[in-house]
């Protein structure tokens, strides 16, 4: 799907150039970085379509419980919304796979492989990836992943109703629930395919990090989002092995009759056979990629932000080591938390005591970071573009997500908010709004070097003004749900007279989630038509300084069309004393005399 | 059929909003100007929109304060649920000055230094000082929150003192079951494969296990003559076989926990886990004393569940394949809560908290507690009812196991009970 699209849309803009390669090599099985990098982008934005229609068919339960609506009849017939009252197997289903998609396809496999793809050779002045056949596998991958993941929407007993998390022995079990049955083989073979996707990525981007970067292109030069991609590949290529092999037993379990996960179950009237497994062992697999996953997400968008914010107010990034330090701290520290996942599973205390310990230590770079930003605020001359208003609101949604995560990382407070809706608000506002506020700036920002067309700017305060005030209406209620002790992954509040109190929020975050929601109907057509219709973009609308704005408009394959730029300077010379303009590109010798910062 | 007006409405007004900034994009080439320059009127707009939201962000959060603070969990129903709640609103406060400060810094910063043609930047890349002042202020604070936190954490999980009150709670897809100890004080061990209509905790004695291997026998025939008898398709031979197969595997290993129980008597005598499951009380009522200690046992029979019991702040997973334990001390009857929810049909409640099917949304039992007195009169009441009615059964034999390996799985769930006591 994704790459139909794709193809439409890149074979407007190239007609006018006559390259050798046929058809099917350079807009399909392309090698090009650029072009992966727009296939993943636009597959990217369908699976984030399918995830947004999902939640808002889970939101419409939530707020009127048991109401028929047109909307959950029309997605998902009479099998899964009899008379278009949602099912609660289905409701299940659909939370898991909205965060599946969420989580991995669009904010790992989407915002990782759209502008490490795109970013890397370009800011670092390579011709392409190291490697531009693995880097196509790993697009296809990617793909397949995602069509056998939209394929499992639709086997007989549903999709994986797990959770995204897929705790066994609920995701081991076709008796548990119907969604354990074909759709959660699919649902391991999607992830498997999906963990292949990305670890060909992650090592051919730490590759080229390390080996391709131009002469004078020294690592202490490189723009902070080489510095956060970079660092996100090595998380990537470290974590996700282990939940490649938490799949793969799980899969013995469920198919080969294995007891990894499973011990002393009675379920369906049986006594299964299974025992001396642990289900907490799962718990632990899981969360060491799942943890360190929360970074592969974030940093990416840190590194996007770090440089908008920064050609925008026109003003260096405020403590450019600082902020690489941070990041090599949150890389490192992200591998030893896993646990504060797991406070109630009846882990040893001392255990958690430590994994408390751990978490709390990686407020401070987070802290150093959101000081940072603020600091290059502070006295800039701010031009707000779409691109820096979507910045500007990671920082703040990063304040108050990050802030929540302090209460959840102290195990004692944990216990009581543990699975409630105060984690779902806390992790939505640092991944359904940070990470994606960030993916935004970047589209934003880079849509004239991807398609060398203009976005629409008007189209784009709209779309940023409504997204942050409904992303707010929607998230910033779930603290107080939470608070009142309100379980996620309930089908309905109406069983428990406790919650009536705070029922009456479910309808306002929904209302904020349909409008908010319809605000990316605005991003979607503005992206489209600017795509094929938009107005044609310079070579450096930003007035910016890395190297990605040295090429020609036109992509070519290799980039620059004469040697490959030599780099002088660091990124950040934004009105520098003693320049005339308030840019000076990186492959502008230094002067004599003049330090470089 | 409001709402899809609704919805149609707003769909129209997205529409016309990207025909507006349509027309908008098309005057404006007219006039020369180009996407990227960024009017001044817009900058301005955008920074007027940054000072406008802040106050708007604070009173939306004042606003969810005022008008739901007082539907949030009333006051902590146990002793440590003081402590934990002392501990949020003491985090509370410290992340609410760092939330508001740094907010109306970037807030006030965005709008104030907005771009103007005849003003530079401060050329600023870095300052020492102020990087590691911030470095040093988070690491301060939060090692305050990590010792209060950890003190608290400690002193949650320590051990249950030895005279607890010792009460089992039972998870299963989709209800809870309590098991209290009978008149021998303890509870007795139990085991998955004893699970039947009338033992559904699968607790181990020597007449549930005789029942269970009758039962298993009388199935083992029944469904061996359907094999011998009946004429069936294929698939449904082979689901059969296999059924009977798993049934064979299952009557050996009952065989194998009967030596093991019959070895541990032996070797304990009265002490042994395995003579206390007669008079053990399974109750699906949820009955605790006020102001003593309890140790919770918690234990599922299919997938994760997790215990949670908000207005006492106690949580736990109930996790197949292991006990897992919390300790609490109920400070509050179920009669004061509703003096002081001013609710008279206020009940505390314990729900599963770790998505477990379909009706996970509906698993709940009311927890009733009540003075020592009242309580001590429901136990006397409950313990009438013990699982096995007392009576002298007869010592089924002893035979040898015949795959050794069997025992050392089995004795892990002795061990954990042993654990347990």
């Amino acid at each position: 799907m994704g790459a139909t699209a794709h193809v439409h849309a890149a074979g407007h803009e190239h007609e006018a150039h006559h390259h050798e390669e046929s058809f099917v090599s350079k807009y399909i099985f392309s090698h090009d970085h650029k072009m992966i990098s727009k296939q993943f982008l636009v597959t990217a934005i369908v699976m984030a379509w399918v995830a947004v229609i999902m939640s808002l068919l889970f939101r419409l339960q939530l707020a009127w419980p048991g109401e028929s609506f047109a909307f959950s009849s029309f997605f998902l017939g009479e099998k899964w919304a009899p008379g278009g009252v949602l099912d609660p197997n289905m409701y299940l289903a659909l939370v898991t796979i909205h965060g599946t998609i969420m989580v991995f396809f669009v904010l790992t496999g989407g915002l990782s492989g759209t502008f490490a793809n795109l970013l890397i050779p370009l800011q670092l002045g390579a011709r392409d990836m190291a490697s531009g056949f693995i880097n196509m596998l790993s697009y296809w991958f990617f793909f397949l992943s995602s069509v056998v993941m939209l394929a499992s929407l639709f086997v007989e007993g549903g999709p994986a109703s797990a959770g995204w998390t897929v705790y066994p022995p609920l995701s081991a079990l076709p008796q548990a629930m119907p969604g354990s049955g074909a759709g959660m083989t699919l649902w391991l073979v999607s992830m498997t395919l999906f963990i292949a996707s990305s670890l060909m990525g992650g090592l051919n981007y730490v590759a080229t990090v390390l080996n391709l970067r131009t002469k004078g292109m020294k690592m202490t030069r490189m723009p902070l989002t080489m510095w956060a991609i970079f660092l996100t590949a090595v998380i990537g290529i470290l974590s996700f092995p282990v939940l490649l092999s938490a799949a793969l037993l799980l899969l013995l379990d469920r198919s080969l009759g294995t007891s990894f996960y499973l011990s002393d179950i009675y379920i369906a009237g049986e006594a299964l056979d299974n025992t001396g497994g642990s289900p907490i062992l799962f718990q632990h697999l899981f969360w060491f990629l799942g943890h360190p996953e929360v970074y592969i997400v974030i940093l990416p968008a840190f590194g996007i932000t770090s440089e908008i914010i920064s050609t925008n107010a026109r003003k260096p990034i405020f403590g450019y080591r600082a902020m690489i330090g941070s990041l090599i701290a949150i890389a490192f520290l992200s591998f030893i938390v896993w646990g504060h996942h797991m406070f109630v599973t009846g882990m040893n205390p001392f255990l958690g005591s430590v994994f408390v310990f751990t978490t709390l230590l990686i407020a401070i770079p987070s802290a150093v970071k959101v000081f940072n930003y603020i600091t290059t605020l502070w006295r800039g001359n701010i031009v707000f573009t779409p691109a820096m208003l979507f910045s500007t609101g990671l920082v703040a949604t990063f304040i108050a997500g990050g802030l929540t995560g302090i209460i959840l990382a102290d195990s004692a407070l944990d216990i009581n908010i543990h699975d409630t809706y105060f984690v779902i608000a806390h992790f939505h506002i640092v991944m359904g709004m940070s990470a994606i506020f960030g993916m935004f700036a970047g589209i934003y920002h880079w849509f004239p070097k991807m398609y060398g067309k203009m976005m629409n700017t008007k189209l784009g305060y709209a779309h940023f003004w409504i997204t942050f005030v409904c992303a707010f209406g929607v998230f910033f209620p779930m603290h107080f749900i939470g608070l009142a002790g309100a379980p996620r992954r309930y089908y309905s509040y109406s069983e428990f007279p406790m919650f009536d109190g705070v029922v009456d929020l479910n309808i306002l975050v929904t209302v904020f989630a349909i409008i908010g929601a319809l605000a990316q109907v605005i991003f979607t057509y503005n992206f489209f038509y600017s795509v094929w219709r938009g107005p044609k973009a310079v070579q450096n609308p930003w007035k910016s300084n890395t190297l990605e704005w040295t090429t020609p408009v036109e992509h070519l394959h290799g980039n620059w069309p004469g040697p490959l730029p030599v780099v002088y300077r660091w990124p950040y010379d934004y009105s520098k004393p003693g320049k005339a303009e308030d840019w000076v590109s990186q492959i502008t010798p230094l002067e004599h005399g003049e330090e470089e910062h | 059929m409001s709402k899809l007006l609704i919805l149609i409405v707003v769909v129209l007004g997205i529409l016309a909003v990207a025909q507006l900034a349509r027309v908008y994009e098309l005057t404006s080439r007219l006039r020369g100007k180009r996407e990227e320059d960024i009017s001044a009127g817009d900058n301005r707009f955008n920074a007027r929109m940054m000072w406008l939201f802040l106050p708007l962000y604070f009173g939306f959060f004042l606003w969810l304060v005022m008008a739901y603070g007082d539907k949030m969990l009333p006051v902590a129903a146990s002793e440590h649920g003081a402590e934990t709640d002392w501990l949020l609103d003491f985090n509370w406060w410290i992340l609410i000055i760092v939330f508001v400060i740094t907010n109306i810094l970037l807030f006030w910063f965005a709008g104030k230094y907005v771009y103007s043609k005849d003003r530079r930047a401060f050329w600023q890349p870095h300052n020492n000082k102020l990087e590691l002042a911030w470095t040093v202020a988070p690491a301060a604070v939060l090692a305050v929150i990590i010792i209060y936190g950890l003190n608290t954490w400690a002193s949650i999980t320590s051990p249950a003192s030895p005279d607890a009150i010792q009460v089992e709670l039972y998870a299963r897809q989709f209800d809870w079951t309590a098991r209290y100890p009978g008149a021998d004080g303890g509870l007795g061990a139990t085991d998955f494969r004893l699970i039947n209509g009338t033992n559904p905790l699968g607790i181990v004695t020597r007449e549930s296990v005789a029942g269970r291997l009758a039962e298993l026998d009388k199935e083992i025939a029944t469904t061996d003559s359907m094999l011998a008898h009946a004429i069936l398709a294929d698939t449904k031979t082979d689901e059969l076989t296999e059924q009977v197969e798993r049934m064979r595997r299952n009557k050996q290993r009952i065989i194998n926990l009967r030596t093991l129980m019959e070895n541990d008597i032996a070797e304990k005598g009265v002490a042994s886990p395995y003579l206390h499951g007669a008079d053990d009380v399974v109750i699906k009522e949820f009955h605790l004393p006020v102001r003593q200690e309890v140790k919770l046992l918690i234990r599922s029979q299919d997938v994760i569940h997790s215990a949670y019991i908000p207005h006492m702040r106690a949580q736990m997973n109930a996790v197949p394949g292991m006990t897992t334990t919390i300790k609490m001390v109920p400070t509050i009857t179920t009669d004061s809560m509703r003096l002081i929810t001013k609710n008279d049909v206020f009940d505390y409640i314990l729900l599963c908290n770790k998505i477990c099917g379909a009706s996970h949304y509906n698993m709940q039992m009311p927890l009733v507690v009540t003075d020592a007195a009242t309580h001590d009169a429901w136990y006397a009441e409950a313990m009438k009812k013990p699982f096995q009615a007392p009576a002298e059964a007869p010592a089924p034999p002893v035979s040898t196991p015949a795959d050794s390996t069997a025992v050392p799985v089995d004795s892990t769930t002795v061990a954990q009970v042993q654990q347990s006591h």
